[in-house]
């Protein structure tokens, strides 16, 4: 048992937490990287040919094709010029290229782009197929193609590679315009008669032009690649003239004599392309990464040794039985993306009889989920669970769980999950999904293991199980695939199931269907339920207790059948008094909780917060005054 | 056992119903998406072979003339023009040169006077087993790499190791193949003496260029592999698998790498075929007498009906590798079919 701490110790965990930070996306290290190689690149191509020309013209051809050395660092060539001084005078036409062809790939697949998005059906389908043909071509084919028609020299190379490279571009504006143009707000503004012009200047254009400075800094790179390798190829630029593609084709061949000679373009080439990489990474770049992922993780060791500060306080009626789960103190926190943590769910004591069906019951972001899946043992890095004591049955799930306990925990505690549109795996059948458990928990063999899964189906009241079971969970509607969550909860021996908003997803009458089927698994199996919902009348007419959860901690534990008469917590009581019932008076709106109540401080527990409503614990002042702060 | 159920859940909306008439179709909605698919492929080609046939009258000026140079006498200018068919109608030659191609004609090189069809296929055997062992590799190596860089970031162990892995992917994806190719030369062949610089044959032949072939598609792919694993570990059926306690070998193998591949093939098609055109590249620094070489020759000489059976070569190699990867795609992910139809 841990040793008390008065509660006014609970600052010491929110001061760890970070103040959110508004940063310019230079201020990271890609950002400066960038910077800094734009920089050298400009300083290179501007006065790189002025003052390397004498250098890189002058022959001499005594030291034709001497290595690399202190007085020429790349060496020289056949006619004696020094490979370091070309390649530096060769920076302004290989960039100069570069954003030549760039742009006009950025020009020409933006024009086409947004002429499809406005285009009526079938030229816009016709236009779009033909980009799609031309885009499952390799750039380097295409560009190939295109040098053939105007010939191999510098401008020809760039007509092609700028050509080969809109499809690509196009596909993108496309599909970035088109995903503008089908969201509410522009229906809304072509409505009120805001013509295709105006859509893509008003609404298409500021909100693709991130996507596309990412996506035209990194075309840059692939285009400087593209050209060094066409004059690699000797396609590109022809002699006289010379870029780094060029140098290092001519390096190639002396590779043993002077390895220099065809490394140092390379390594130009290599650095422009990571400096067009970076800049693309700088204008894309998210919060959260980088060095302060070291300083998070610093601070989320440091949380996991705070000790438990709180004597945990019994709720539960059914002390005397033992129960076959339980909880004491747990606390949830996770990293907050600027270097600290925030606890989300503290405190929260729960036991669960056998065969008993308890609620948690609360708003979204009131941690029952996260106290759910905790529960189970299913919580992973990033979150960081800490508990005074977490059971099932008699398997300690705050220690690492042996092989034994980790089959008797697949077999006999069951999931279902929010969503059934996803908690099914969409690759595998239904079958397979179903048959998991009997196979790989409790041996049995593949035809055992099937009659059992259709057993399953049976049981939750879908028909045709044989056929059933071998199709795909997209071939279930909502609801089925509900029920088939349930029935792999019945494929074990389940004596738990926890039941995370299982109807949240679904329509009115296939909620109904859903819980009719939880409440038959839970007659026949004699299993305990855990039932999450934010719906406190569906749980009060489900479960034998319900507890209230608020903002990360348990404010109250009820009788559900005296639920409306129990309620002290004013939070209870407000979530109450907005059920309608019969007697309602219909010419009034429904009450609204009111804001004071929903900011209400639940530091501690249900007492504490009665005591002081509208409290001031650090956090809640803290993350007000967070707000205020971005706002500002 | 009670005995009320309902079959369906909802009231038949459209899209219900246009899956039950789905069903009733005769033939599967799988072999209706292969058809559709190999009827887009025969209509690409189709393209293909118009986009090659028309190359020699976009070129500006006579292609013929840029062919020989401006020294060749005018009367072998003229007897060229007139071996190529060139002097003949448009829609003539477009005939003869369909008609050509159905006899397994692909003309005869300007510059040399070798059948283009004998270049092809005493060549196409080097160029198919150069891009199969790179496309082997890219995939075989990607999908362990790219799962274990998810899950060393993951679980947050393993940090460093990440980053090491991260790293290295960054730097085999910047640097261009050409490039790479050279550097795998100058340490491979040049530095450590382990493997010939140059040619085609034997299996040490084989490295190097393979090597420079696939590893840039290869870290390009484990990236996306490793982008999708995040993604698929994040997911709740991934949450459904681990919450039946299923050892972390069957979440990985079977609950996961199947979404996996279906994302990740979907993604890194494009790339595969990019590693077709890679072979042209590959080819020109190892000196490997296959078809890309011959097609950069080709280019560099003018050599317009040897670049028309090049093109072709290359193009179809490209539309069939698409085509096996969408057939890959229907064959293990069941909804391709519904998101394309």
């Amino acid at each position: 048992m841990t040793t008390f701490v008065p509660r006014d110790t609970a600052p010491a965990i929110e001061g760890v937490r970070a103040k959110p930070r508004r940063r310019s996306r230079w201020i990271s290290v890609p950002g400066i990287a960038a910077i800094i190689g734009v920089a050298a690149l400009l300083v290179i191509a501007i006065i790189g040919p002025d003052v390397w020309i004498q250098a890189a013209t002058e022959r001499n051809i005594a030291e034709r094709w001497s290595p690399a050395g202190p007085q020429h660092p790349f060496g020289t060539d056949d006619i004696g010029r020094d490979i370091f001084a070309r390649v530096m005078v060769a920076a302004r036409l290989s960039l100069l290229l570069t954003i030549g062809a760039t742009a006009m790939l950025i020009i020409g697949g933006l024009a086409i782009g947004l002429t499809a998005a406005i285009l009526p059906r079938h030229p816009r389908r016709a236009l779009i197929w033909i980009m799609d043909m031309l885009l499952a071509f390799p750039w380097l084919l295409l560009v190939l193609f295109f040098t053939v028609i105007w010939d191999a020299s510098a401008a020809g190379a760039m007509l092609a590679i700028g050509l080969a490279g809109i499809p690509s571009i196009t596909r993108l504006v496309y599909n970035m315009a088109s995903s503008v143009t089908d969201q509410d707000y522009v229906r809304a503004a072509r409505v009120v008669g805001v013509g295709p012009l105006g859509i893509l200047v008003r609404h298409v254009l500021p909100n693709i032009a991130n996507p596309l400075l990412v996506q035209s800094a990194a075309s840059a790179s692939v285009t400087l690649l593209a050209f060094a390798g066409l004059s690699f190829l000797g396609l590109g630029v022809q002699a006289p003239e010379y870029d780094w593609g060029r140098l290092l084709n001519e390096g190639l061949g002396h590779l043993y004599t002077n390895p220099m000679a065809a490394i140092g373009p390379g390594i130009l080439i290599v650095f422009a392309g990571l400096v067009f990489t970076l800049i693309s990474e700088a204008v894309a770049e998210q919060p959260g990464q980088g060095l302060r992922a070291l300083a998070r993780a610093t601070r989320m060791a440091l949380l996991a040794k705070v000790p438990s500060r709180r004597e945990p306080v019994a709720v539960s009626k059914h002390d005397d039985e033992a129960p076959l789960a339980e909880v004491k103190d747990l606390r949830i926190a996770f990293p907050d993306g600027a270097g600290g943590v925030v606890e989300r769910v503290s405190g929260v004591d729960l036991r669960i009889a056998p065969g008993e069906v308890v609620g948690i019951v609360g708003e979204s972001g009131s941690g029952k989920s996260l106290t759910a899946m905790a529960f189970a043992g299913l919580l992973e890095a990033p979150a960081i669970v800490t508990a005074d004591a977490r059971r099932f049955d008699d398997i300690d799930l705050n220690a690492k769980i042996g092989a034994a306990d980790r089959k008797r925990l697949g077999v006999e505690l069951g999931m279902v999950f929010q969503d059934p549109l996803t908690s099914l795996n969409p690759a595998l059948t239904i079958g397979r999904q179903l048959t998991e458990v009997p196979e790989v928990h409790m041996g049995m063999s593949r035809s055992a293991a099937r009659t059992r899964a259709a057993q399953a189906l049976d049981a939750v009241g879908i028909d045709d199980s044989a056929r059933r079971l071998k199709q795909y969970p997209h071939e279930f509607s909502g609801g089925m695939r509900q029920r088939a969550m349930i029935g792999m909860a019945l494929t074990g021996t389940p004596k738990l199931i926890i039941a995370d908003e299982p109807t949240t997803a679904l329509d009115v009458t296939v909620q109904r269907q859903v819980m009719g089927v939880l409440r038959r698994a839970q007659e026949e199996t004699g299993a305990a339920i855990v039932f999450i919902s934010h719906d406190i009348a569906l749980v009060s007419a489900f479960c034998d207790r319900v507890m209230v959860m608020k903002d990360g901690v348990a404010v109250e534990m009820l009788d559900a059948a005296r639920i409306r008469e129990d309620a002290t917590h004013p939070y209870t009581q407000a979530l109450i008094a907005c059920l309608p019932d019969m007697k309602s008076d219909r010419t009034k709106p429904l009450p609204v909780i009111p804001a004071d109540l929903a900011a209400v401080a639940v530091a501690g527990d249900a007492v504490v917060a009665q005591a002081a409503p509208g409290g001031t614990a650090p956090s809640h002042a803290e993350s007000a005054a967070a707000a205020e702060e971005v706002k500002a | 056992m009670t005995t009320t159920r309902d079959t369906a859940d909802r009231p038949p909306t459209t899209e219900r119903l246009l899956q039950i008439t789905r069903l009733q179709h005769r033939r599967s909605p799988r072999t209706d998406f292969a058809i559709r698919r190999i009827g887009r492929l025969l209509v690409s080609l189709l393209v293909v072979v118009l986009a090659a046939f028309f190359l020699i009258h976009l070129v500006p000026g006579d292609p013929v003339r840029a062919a020989l140079g401006p020294t060749a006498p005018a009367s072998l200018v003229e007897s060229t023009r007139a071996e190529l068919g060139l002097d003949k109608p448009v829609p003539q030659q477009l005939i003869d040169y369909l008609g050509g191609m159905l006899r397994g004609d692909f003309g005869t090189s300007i510059q040399s006077g070798l059948s283009v069809t004998d270049t092809i296929v005493s060549r196409f055997p080097t160029t198919l087993s150069l891009a199969a062992l790179g496309f082997l590799l890219a995939v075989v190596a990607a999908l362990p790499i790219g799962m274990g860089a998810a899950l060393l970031a993951r679980t947050g162990r393993g940090r460093t190791a990440n980053s090491g892995v991260s790293a290295v992917l960054g730097v085999l994806i910047a640097v261009p193949d050409f490039l790479l190719s050279v550097g795998l030369i100058a340490v491979f062949s040049m530095w450590l003496g382990l493997f010939p610089p140059a040619g085609w044959g034997s299996a040490g032949n084989a490295v190097l260029p393979v090597l420079g072939l696939a590893l840039g598609p290869m870290a390009y792919l484990a990236r996306i592999v490793q982008v999708e694993m995040i993604k698929v570990l994040d997911s709740t059926y991934i949450s459904t698998a681990r919450a039946k306690r299923l050892p972390q070998r069957l979440v990985l193998l079977r609950h996961a790498l199947p979404n996996i591949i279906t994302a990740t093939l979907t993604v890194g098609g494009l790339l595969l075929s990019g590693l077709v055109a890679g072979t042209v590249i590959i080819e020109t620094v190892f000196a490997i007498p296959g078809t890309g070489s011959t097609l950069v020759s080709a280019v560099g000489t003018k050599d317009y009906p040897m670049v028309q059976g090049m093109v072709l070569v290359y193009a179809t190699m490209v539309l069939a590798v698409n085509l096996v990867v969408d057939l890959i795609l229907i064959t293990i992910d069941p909804r391709t079919t519904i998101a394309e139809g």
